[in-house]
């Protein structure tokens, strides 16, 4: 690791202040990805500001019947909590599905959000990555690898999300609530939190600079059941290579976009009546596989059939 | 850095360089070499201890940001000359091969085991509402983030069914 330096500030204010104010300053919550990534010299924090002890890990109700996470809030907890399992089983199973119960138990709800992608070629520092390097190319695109994206890429980036959390929380209409500068708030729909790659794979998500997450809201549960599956290439602890979320009548697909992709063809599809199989299908028309990932078309098309067949997502139509 | 934490119910005060990992703390700063750096990323669980009573990979997280907490390594389980009951199931089991892992095996059980006692439900819980009952599919699952590279995972999981009073 580069050297650092490290503070733990007390409050959420004085955190957005260091972080604002000193160059090469990041938030560290769990760390989990953080820490690897800076083992590796692919982050290269010049100062930590250690926000995992804010009191920002309480699990409320919110006054129109949805939850509201706070940033620092565990994958752990969150899936424990009875109110989440009860009302929002897609997010309990869609964490639950990602990593190990050590992981889970100090990753955070907001940290997860902030992971970095697990290209191999982004953890590869012997090759170009326009992530690591802006402008340096891209070794994904005909590389050897095979979890990269179908939809949304660009020419720049291949590259996945490797959340499995934060794509049920779009299947959910999650938002996230934000501080920044002396306390200013904001909130940004899940949807669009993260970023397409285009010609800035390097900016991944609509947070500026210094500015800190400090909330998840779900809102009411939606009508009608929720499901969260995922393919991976081992039983357990693996990312996906495919995941799709259900919650009544939205959808979102995991690992195959730089971002938790909401699959609006399919939902629009099943409004007007179709199947699930012909709902993937039009999902799918927009997919652009490499040569390397066409498996995934296959994949998608049938993990997402499977499950709005199980949830009867459409059927009231 | 000033860090103080407790290990083992020892005070411990440490004068660290912010980049060491817990584990390298535990290893190198207070000579408890039980627990093992495997991978060092995370992905093989032989780091694991438990904080403040839950498992976590020690290797992914900074000492620096344990002010205050209570650590528990494997050499913190046994009383005096009496095996905890997880160690000595790991025993009776022959759990092991090479024993490189088994720290971080035993430590994740416990935390596991409380896990379960807590309700907690795992990816394998069909109701997510119901209470928990730890078949081997739930052993199984809950115990995937530690590997076990002579592949004794039969014994390990016999171990922790007789450990969780399941056998």
């Amino acid at each position: 690791m580069k050297p650092f330096t490290y503070e733990r500030p007390a409050d959420v204010a004085s955190a957005l202040t260091l972080v604002a104010k000193i160059p090469g300053a990041r938030f560290l919550a769990g760390g989990t990805n953080l820490v690897d990534l800076m083992k590796l010299q692919i982050e290269q924090p010049t100062h930590l500001v250690d926000v995992s002890r804010l009191p920002l890990a309480e699990i409320e109700d919110t006054p129109e019947g949805g939850l509201r996470l706070g940033a620092m809030t565990t994958n752990s907890q969150v899936a424990a909590d009875a109110r989440v399992r009860a009302r929002y089983p897609a997010l309990a199973q869609a964490i639950l599905s990602g990593a190990s119960g050590q992981l889970r138990n100090k990753a955070t709800t907001a940290g997860n959000l902030l992971q970095r992608t697990r290209c191999p070629y982004f953890y590869d520092t012997t090759k170009p990555c326009n992530k690591r390097a802006p402008g340096a190319g891209c070794a994904a695109i005909g590389g050897i690898h095979t979890n990269t994206a179908i939809f949304g890429a660009s020419e720049a980036c291949i590259a996945t999300h490797p959340s499995d959390m934060a794509v049920a929380l779009t299947a959910l209409d999650a938002r996230v609530e934000t501080k920044s500068g002396s306390g200013e708030a904001r909130v940004l729909a899940l949807e669009s939190f993260h970023r397409l790659p285009g010609d800035t794979p390097h900016i991944e998500t609509e947070l500026q600079p210094a500015e800190m997450i400090t909330a998840v809201v779900l809102p009411p549960p939606p009508a009608g059941r929720q499901i969260y599956r995922k393919a991976r290439e081992r039983a357990s602890y693996a990312f996906a290579i495919g995941s799709v979320a259900v919650a009544g009548d939205r959808v979102a697909l995991g690992a195959v976009a730089h971002k938790p992709w909401r699959a609006e063809a399919a939902e629009l599809a099943l409004e007007q009546g179709a199947s699930p199989a012909e709902a993937m299908a039009a999902e799918l028309e927009a997919a652009r596989p490499d040569g390397h990932n066409d498996f995934k078309l296959k994949l998608m098309a049938r993990l997402g059939a499977a499950c709005l067949t199980t949830t009867g997502a459409g059927d009231g139509q | 850095m000033k860090t103080s934490f407790t290990v083992n119910g020892q005070a411990a005060s440490l004068d660290l360089d912010p980049r060491t990992t817990l584990l390298d703390a535990l290893r190198e700063r207070l000579d408890l070499k039980g627990s093992k750096k495997g991978c060092d990323h995370g992905q093989c669980g032989a780091c694991t201890v438990l904080v403040n009573g839950q498992r976590i990979n020690s290797c992914l997280s900074l000492a620096v940001t344990h002010e205050g907490d209570a650590i528990t390594t494997i050499e913190g389980l046994a009383q005096d000359e009496t095996l905890h009951p997880v160690q000595q199931a790991f025993l009776a089991h022959d759990a092991f091969q090479c024993g490189y892992c088994t720290p971080g095996q035993i430590c994740s059980t416990i935390g596991m085991l409380k896990e379960a006692a807590d309700g907690w439900a795992s990816l394998v819980t069909e109701d997510l509402t119901a209470d928990v009952v730890l078949t081997d599919e739930e052993i199984r699952e809950r115990m995937s983030g530690n590997l076990c590279r002579c592949s004794a995972y039969p014994q390990i999981l016999a171990a922790i069914r007789t450990a969780g009073g399941l056998a």
